[in-house]
């Protein structure tokens, strides 16, 4: 690595390298919880990255400002802040969204990806790498919900974002709408990763 | 037993509804902490004691911004409110138990980021539940919390020994494990009578 990192490898890194869901595994409660439909998890992905972006440009701007004691406190406000503008948002565009989501939406304010962010990358580089920065890490945060919520969707009520897409005869699978499934297929999901890093090392060895 | 009584709010937070298993907070520490008994059961000690803490203040700044009549501070002064608390907790631990104060480690001021302090706040704001109900809320809240910790951690305490597939390793077995458990916690349902 160099120690300039270029602007594609910031916005990059998130999406596939160091995704939040599956590589770090941060962030795990709105993953299981708001995922049982298409709808809800792209809700959610887009309104987490939406407090990602606007905290990471916020803290980037007033990084040199704030004395290091009370720096996490700070970032937190920050946080809050836009996740009550985020609720309000959600609340006035689809009070249906806004409903199924519940207190998930305030809940982004402890998810754990924002504020790991905000400390690890907005309070040491500027503002434009921080935006890219937030950017990548909200795609790759909004793809791991997705990739949750559709295999639940179609799996647990044969649908996808409310269309049907399974055979008239397909049998749904309830567990997987149910809390149990969350577990179940995001388990799967690093399965299949671990499974494809291993694969890749071995091949690299031979 | 009515819907309202302190008693089945207790049971339906600590096991109908579990918060882990049912609604996935605090998923975090959960699988995070839940290697060892002995760490899992102190960290849902710390946990219910904030957890009871925060729901008291809770209930008093909502009563406080009612009052105002600014509702949109609710968020920033709860959260305000639990780091506060963790705080408190963090330094009684370090003073009286240096050990469990280390073997907690980076996750106790990581309980402010803990997902189900908030949603107990939350979820007792918008229920509108009185003071005796938000503390048996809390209560179970914090009990069901340690439970599915411990029963976790006991299992990870069997699991080190077995023989897993490599690919299954870390949290990908934890989760699967969940999974189950959380389908065992579904059986409680039928606690709720039919609500």
């Amino acid at each position: 690595m160099t120690a300039e990192p270029q602007n594609m490898d910031v916005f990059l890194k998130g999406i596939w390298k160091e995704n939040p869901v599956f590589v770090m595994a941060l962030g795990m409660c709105p993953v299981l919880a708001v995922t049982n439909s298409v709808i809800n998890a792209l809700a959610m992905g887009l309104a987490t990255t939406f407090v990602l972006v606007m905290s990471n440009i916020s803290v980037s701007l007033i990084r040199k400002l704030i004395p290091k004691q009370v720096r996490i406190a700070t970032y937190i406000l920050i946080i809050a802040t836009f996740v009550t503008v985020v609720e309000y948002l959600i609340q006035a565009i689809s009070v249906e969204v806004h409903k199924a989501l519940g207190a998930f939406i305030s809940l982004i304010v402890v998810n754990c990806i924002i504020l790991g962010r905000a400390e690890a990358f907005a309070s040491k580089n500027g503002v434009f790498k921080s935006i890219l920065d937030a950017l990548g890490m909200g795609f790759g945060f909004t793809i791991a919900v997705l990739s949750l919520g559709v295999v639940r969707e179609v799996l647990g009520s044969g649908t996808f974002a409310g269309f049907r897409v399974m055979p008239a005869n397909f049998e749904p699978w309830v567990i997987m709408v149910l809390p149990g499934g969350a577990f179940f297929v995001l388990g799967g999901w690093l399965m299949l990763f671990a499974w494809l890093r291993e694969r890749s090392v071995k091949r690299s060895e031979v | 037993m009515s819907v309202d009584s302190p008693g089945f709010i207790f049971i339906s937070a600590a096991l109908i509804n579990n918060f882990v298993l049912s609604y996935f907070l605090g998923i975090c520490p959960f699988l995070g902490v839940s290697g060892k008994i002995e760490t899992a059961s102190r960290m849902g000690m710390a946990v219910t004691f904030v957890m009871l803490v925060s729901s008291l203040c809770a209930f008093g700044i909502n009563i406080a911004l009612e009052a105002i009549g600014a509702p949109y501070l609710r968020l920033i002064s709860y959260i305000v409110v639990i780091a506060s608390s963790v705080q408190l907790v963090e330094m009684f631990i370090k003073k009286f138990s240096p050990a469990l104060f280390r073997a907690l480690g980076i996750f106790l001021p990581l309980i402010t980021t803990n997902c189900s302090i908030l949603g107990l706040a939350l979820f007792q704001t918008s229920r509108e539940y009185n003071l005796v109900q938000s503390i048996f809320f809390a209560l179970g809240a914090g009990a069901g919390f340690s439970l599915a910790l411990v029963l976790m951690a006991g299992i990870r305490e069997e699991l080190d020994l077995a023989d897993t597939p490599s690919i299954v390793k870390g949290i990908a077995i934890v989760l699967l494990v969940g999974g189950i458990l959380s389908m065992a916690f579904m059986g409680f349902a039928g606690l709720g009578g039919g609500s």
